[in-house]
């Protein structure tokens, strides 16, 4: 699976999310230069890179949150500048950081969003039941927010992105400051999305994390896109052991190091 | 905007002030413990003193054929329960006391006043052979209360002395019973009422934009970005949500002040106009929130910037106005709270039809101050407040 200049693995279909040339400049600081990527339908896209990367800048700006510079980006056939609004009504967003009413209970959290995206009131309850209980919440789905764990606060967090049912998810480093239990729980559940069809991005520095889940990586340094392929297609190109050997090799550096 | 969408986040809105103790205190707790505390202190309940004010008197018609007229006059306002008088031999001894807050009113009662009279009463269809007197009123410049409800009053018994009640002979201009006589039954707390409304609403200012700056630092704002929701969605979702916390508001302000003896001179229609009047200013309170959580960084900050819009609206326009300085009273009319609390004192306490000029006037501006401040502050949210 997956191609050698950054294209699709079903190049007949077409791209769920295509990047050309995307540029994206905070006054001196170009956070994302020159990013060439097709996703593909159905395809589990790992955006790998340390902190500052330019990873989370990429999925704002596919989100329509940030203007690119220059460059185009279409997610399900929507431009990012001219349609944004089409854009938001197929994708979900799980922000890197957890971002959740502290006063309303979980249940509350994950319907607030669902109503957001105008869905079926008996569905979003059947949708918001089933999310909860898939990242182990059931038991303090009534439970105001401010009372949970931090990992109980990501799980919302990923609960309030997929409440929906999106065609395309953008993960932002979904698992960071998660137990081990809790991870491979929702490595679990990322697959499951993947199986029934949905497109992800998952960004994260976690190599491991990259290895198991995705179809394909893209290995961004300096808002640059240094490599791109199937996790083994990169391990085989380096001669490298795991995707953390491939970074070292390319950068010189440890993916921890940060950009 | 989609009603799905408004209605969820009004939700949100409201489920989040009730069960943040801070924001429920200063939305409901607030105007709650404040309306007690004013009717314990000021009101009828309390055992506080109706609204009574010390005039002086200083009666330069001595002597001659009219000077029963005087001494009418004076018995009178002797009479009236809301007056607390006191003689003054001569002007200079009487202003220097109400220069010194001694007395809130000195009445001057001119040496001509009896012949006056009594020219009237000699030919009383005859305006041109009469001889004209004019009683001098000064009051305190700083007290409102004074000078809001001793002119009618003395009017009215001025009125009583010179022409009699019951005088049937037809005049040219007739001269109604001044509504403001019934002043006589208010107490202070009455007179703060009307401002208390206005008050409790002005603090969802600060209320807003906490709850848009907080919001925002937590990445909320901008998670609601990544939704279908629109900016006219959660705008108008923070309007109503506040709409409501006001109808709250002036529910739970209007019970307190009616347990603790306040009785409006106002049926169903007024209080449902006062209802709106201040359902109204609470979008105004949305637009200066909006404002200030546009400018600032951080809550404490957006409370700090919050009390720029609050002071203002608060000293010129509620209640503590009546305390104010002639020159900052002259400026009342910049502040819409002053519009709201002048509506309600109107329709509470002057018996004034909500279909009234004044009233509708006072809303008219109200609804101006409320468009432009949502407005505004739409606008510099969107542009230097989402993110």
């Amino acid at each position: 699976m997956g191609g050698k200049h950054g294209k699709s693995p079903f190049p007949l279909v077409e791209p769920a999310i295509s990047v050309h040339k995307l540029v994206k400049k905070f006054e001196d600081v170009t956070a994302v230069d020159g990013v060439d990527i097709d996703i593909a339908p159905g395809e589990l896209f790992g955006l790998l890179g340390p902190n500052g990367a330019g990873k989370t800048t990429m999925l704002n700006i596919l989100a329509g949150l940030l203007e690119p510079t220059s460059g185009s980006a279409t997610v399900g056939g929507f431009d990012v500048r001219r349609n944004v609004a089409n854009v938001r009504e197929l994708i979900g967003v799980c922000p890197q950081d957890t971002a959740v009413y502290d006063y309303l209970t979980g249940r509350e959290n994950v319907e607030l969003f669902g109503d957001l995206h105008c869905i079926d009131k008996a569905k979003l309850r059947a949708n918001a039941k089933v999310l909860l209980e898939k990242v182990g919440l059931s038991d303090d789905a009534d439970r105001r927010v401010g009372t949970y764990s931090g990992g109980m606060r990501r799980r919302v967090n990923l609960a309030m992105a997929l409440v929906h049912d999106p065609d395309i998810l953008f993960l932002d480093e979904p698992t960071v400051a998660m137990d081990p239990q809790s991870r491979h729980a929702v490595w679990d559940f990322i697959r499951e999305l993947r199986d029934r069809g949905k497109t992800l991005i998952l960004t994260t520095h976690h190599m491991e994390e990259a290895e198991v889940l995705c179809d394909r990586v893209g290995v961004i340094d300096h808002g640059r896109l240094i490599a791109l392929g199937s996790p083994d297609e990169l391990k085989a190109k380096f001669g490298a052991r795991d995707l953390e050997e491939v970074f070292i090799k390319i950068t010189g550096r440890s993916i921890r190091e940060g950009a | 905007m989609k009603r799905q969408r408004v209605l969820a986040l009004s939700g949100k809105t409201l489920k989040t002030i009730v069960r943040q103790p801070a924001s429920l205190f200063m939305a409901i707790l607030f105007p709650l413990v404040l309306t007690f505390v004013f009717g314990a202190s000021f009101g009828g309940m309390g055992g506080g003193p109706e609204a009574t004010f010390k005039v002086g008197i200083v009666n330069l018609d001595q002597g001659g054929a009219g000077a029963r007229w005087p001494r009418a006059f004076m018995g009178n306002l002797s009479s009236a329960k809301v007056l607390d008088l006191s003689t003054y031999p001569d002007n200079s001894t009487g202003q220097e006391d109400l220069s010194k807050g001694d007395i809130q009113g000195l009445i001057v009662i001119p040496p001509n006043f009896g012949e006056a009279c009594d020219s009237f009463w000699k030919d009383p269809d005859t305006p041109g052979s009469w001889v004209n007197a004019t009683v001098e009123l000064y009051l305190d410049s700083g007290s409102m209360l004074a000078s809001q409800a001793i002119p009618p009053i003395i009017q009215d018994l001025l009125i009583s002395v010179v022409y009699g009640r019951q005088r049937s002979v037809p005049r040219p201009v007739r001269l109604g019973l001044p509504s403001l006589v019934e002043a006589r039954r208010l107490t202070t707390y009455d007179y703060f009422v009307p401002g208390l409304f206005a008050f409790a609403t002005i603090f969802l200012i600060m209320i807003v934009a906490q709850s848009f700056t907080l919001d925002r630092q937590r990445g909320l704002l901008r998670r609601i970005r990544t939704t279908p929701a629109t900016p006219s969605d959660v705008i108008g979702a923070e309007a109503l949500s506040y709409m409501v916390v006001a109808a709250m508001q002036v529910g739970v302000v209007f019970a307190v002040a009616f347990a603790m003896g306040f009785r409006p001179a106002a049926g169903f229609p007024s209080i449902a106009m006062a209802f709106i009047i201040v359902l109204v200013f609470a979008l105004c309170a949305v637009g200066f929130g909006l404002m200030s959580a546009s400018l600032a960084k951080d809550p404490g900050a957006a409370t700090g910037i919050a009390f720029v819009f609050i002071l203002p609206l608060m000293f010129l326009g509620t209640f503590v106005g009546f305390a104010m300085s002639a020159a900052m009273r002259a400026v009342q009319w910049l502040v819409p709270s002053w519009y709201v609390t002048d509506a309600l004192t109107h329709l509470f306490l002057r018996g004034v039809k909500p279909t009234s000029l004044s009233v509708l006037t006072d809303l008219v501006i109200v609804c101006a101050w409320s468009a432009g401040a949502l407005g505004i502050g739409a606008v510099l949210f969107g542009k230097y407040g989402k993110d």
